[in-house]
């Protein structure tokens, strides 16, 4: 039968405590990254990889990072965005002021200082709490866009105020400008991807991860039992700022091209992140997936539908996104407050017993 | 005077004038937040989209115009009538309590009880769904508001205000928004009739009563839907005034929805609960970014300061007293 865990026996810890303690599970994911890593690569063209896996994997990565500030550690952030626009910007001045140094750097690089960035802002976390700190986090999502548009040093002072990524190399291979190969940025944006999936999943599993649920799930108690509320709530800002800035790099340097930030990396774009990890699961590395690949998705199947199929016009399809998205996220928290990753869980359950439920 | 001063003062009493019509929005929030403890993100798109039903109402445009040209291939758009002003926001106003009876019958009736945040992203899903149905309904183009409302400075106080300068020739008296006036009064009476329904009739009271204890309320037998809807509607009013205002002021397009982003540092700076508070922290954003924004934005910052000074000032303000002005100390218990 398949998923079970009869006769998958652990005789050492570390095999006990892994992430997919179930054998099934474990070769699924397998399978996945083998697909992702060695299959998808060969088939791929620019559309696909422009429209579907690009801002899927890019989003993934920003999903990830808001989820370990709001999921696992309790405080709502609407500055996404402004993050995001900081990891762009510091990538950008990397790029031109070191042009013969790896991406790979530029782009962590680019993450270590959305971190720090992160860290100030999170600040006033320590002293307001809930929504007051959600509309806290508007003053770094205003203020970082307006720095960015008015500074011309951030934009090396050019006359459009856009930034536009250079070409640069990985390894031989160009990564970033207009005249990349699909497959490359494919997998560039991927070890990206998955190099934070599997680095939040042990970090959550971790000490440090136990302590930003205790602080979710009741500070003043988390306080009480030992744990520093200082130290939590700043790693969990400087770890998900640290993912966003990776992301933002990435949106920027190697999905987009050139970004004007207040269109780019705009209040929406907050928003977006925020709806991903709402639907997709809060408090879930899984969740933050499937949210992205959902709100990735859904516009694209409801323009094929739509435009394509119906011919109607695309401001119309637009805005039936708005209702379809809004609605979906009421929706869900009626329904499934944990979103699709709960919907997993359940299944995953249901899977177990069957096909004898009792 | 010297010039710089007394345009300081002009600055100040527009930065006033904006203030009150922040506070308007605020108002909205506060309303609900104080009977059902929900912060209503989606108060901004309640404005917007009662500015365009009225709108649309007013000139006869045919509610899902578009969907139904696409769906069906055909070519309607106006009803060809028009509906005189008040008549359309008296229609406007059903429309907005007809949406509050909705929401509190589909959505708020499902969560009740669930933690302020996730109520708080249940209103981001409401507006997304409002101002994807607001734009469907009537199309997303940018519309002049025209209800009668008077348009440009005053020239009563611009010239009698022009002895102020005592000469001097740069100085041609204070330029204040008529429209800005009239807001400020529709406000102060808009805030003086809540005050007054809420102190003197049934329901104000039932309403405060529910403010203060949802279950004392309900074992005394107020009926906490029906207190719901009220309140909801009476923020779909407040939405409605607020709509006509800054439609009338800037045009009835998106970023109408964008003030109610605006009107959060507002309450924190009041407080969430205070309706006095809405009002005053209002008028000190208005001011502080105003000022902000001639003082220092505008000659060592390179401008636009005031799309971040409300919230930095709000955020600041946090940090030394985190329940806001007139709010209620936040007392936690484990």
């Amino acid at each position: 039968m398949l998923y079970r865990e009869a006769g998958d026996f652990s005789t050492t810890y570390p095999e006990d405590s892994q992430t997919f303690p179930i054998k099934f599970d474990r070769w699924r994911y397998y399978a996945v990254l083998f697909i992702a890593i060695f299959v998808i690569p060969f088939v791929i063209n620019d559309y696909w990889v422009n429209s579907i896996f690009m801002p899927f994997l890019i989003y993934a990565i920003a999903a990830i990072g808001l989820n370990i500030l709001v999921g696992y550690c309790g405080q709502v952030s609407l500055g996404t965005g402004g993050f995001m626009a900081v990891g762009a910007y510091a990538c950008y001045k990397l790029m031109t002021a070191f042009p013969d140094v790896s991406m790979i750097f530029h782009v962590l690089l680019a993450g270590l200082i959305t971190a720090g960035v992160g860290v100030i802002f999170g600040l006033p976390s320590l002293r307001i709490k809930g929504f007051y700190l959600a509309v806290a986090t508007l003053a770094a999502q205003f203020f970082l866009v307006w720095l960015f548009n008015r500074v011309s040093w951030f934009y090396n002072y050019s006359a459009s105020g856009q930034i536009n990524a250079p070409e640069r190399e990985v390894l031989g291979v160009l990564i970033t400008g207009p005249n990349t190969e699909a497959w490359a940025t494919y997998l560039f944006c991927l070890f990206f991807t998955i190099a934070s999936a599997i680095i939040a999943r042990n970090l959550t599993r971790g000490s440090i991860g136990r302590q930003w649920m205790a602080i979710r799930d009741m500070d003043i108690a988390a306080e009480i039992i030992g744990v520093n509320p200082l130290k939590a709530k700043l790693t969990a800002f400087a770890v998900s700022s640290f993912f966003v800035g990776i992301s933002g790099a990435l949106f920027f340097a190697v999905y987009l091209g050139a970004v004007e930030v207040g269109e780019v990396f705009g209040i929406t774009k907050s928003f977006l992140v925020l709806f991903m990890i709402i639907i997709g699961g809060l408090g879930s590395i899984f969740g933050s997936f499937a949210g992205a690949a959902f709100l990735v998705l859904l516009p694209v199947l409801l323009k094929v539908i739509g435009v394509d199929l119906f011919g109607w016009p695309t401001d119309i399809v637009a805005h039936l996104n708005l209702v379809v998205v809004g609605g979906l996220i009421v929706i869900f928290l009626i329904a499934e407050p944990h979103g699709l990753a709960q919907l997993w869980r359940v299944a995953k359950e249901k899977l177990r017993l069957w096909p004898f439920p009792h | 005077m010297p010039e710089q001063l007394l345009f300081t003062i002009e600055v100040f009493l527009n930065g006033l004038m904006a203030g009150v019509l922040y506070a308007l929005v605020a108002l909205g929030f506060v309303l609900i937040y104080k009977a059902s403890g929900i912060f209503n993100f989606a108060q901004g798109v309640m404005a917007l989209f009662a500015a365009m039903t009225l709108y649309g109402i007013m000139n006869g445009q045919v509610p899902f115009a578009h969907l139904i040209n696409a769906i069906f291939s055909t070519e309607i758009h106006y009803f060809g009538w028009n509906v005189p002003a008040l008549a359309a926001i008296v229609l406007t106003m059903g429309v907005m309590v007809l949406f509050s009876w909705l929401v509190q019958r589909y959505i708020f009736r499902y969560l009740v009880g669930q933690e302020p945040i996730i109520l708080f992203m249940a209103t981001i899903g409401l507006a997304y769904f409002l101002e994807g149905v607001g734009d469907l309904m009537w199309g997303s183009d940018i519309k002049t508001l025209e209800v009668g409302l008077p348009q440009g400075g005053n020239f009563w106080i611009e010239d009698n205000t022009r002895w102020l300068g005592f000469g001097n020739e740069e100085f041609y008296g204070f330029f204040i928004d008529s429209l800005d006036i009239v807001a400020s009064v529709v406000a102060a009476v808009l805030v003086l009739g809540l005050v007054l329904f809420a102190q003197y009739t049934k329901q104000g009271r039932a309403m405060r009563a529910v403010a203060d204890d949802h279950q004392a309320a309900l074992s005394v037998g107020v009926s906490l839907n029906f207190i719901w809807i009220l309140v909801w509607s009476l923020a779909g009013f407040v939405a409605l005034v607020a709509g006509i205002m800054w439609g009338a002021k800037s045009g009835v397009q998106f970023s109408l929805s964008l003030i109610a982003l605006k009107a959060l540092p507002v309450l924190m700076l009041g407080g969430f609960t205070s309706i006095p508070g809405a009002i005053v922290g209002g008028l000190i954003i208005g001011v502080g970014e105003k000022l902000f924004e001639f003082l220092i934005g505008l000659p060592y910052l390179g401008g636009a300061t005031e799309n971040w000074f409300a919230y930095m000032l709000a955020l600041i303000f946090l940090l030394f007293r985190p329940q806001g002005l007139f709010g209620e100390k936040i007392i936690e218990r484990v």
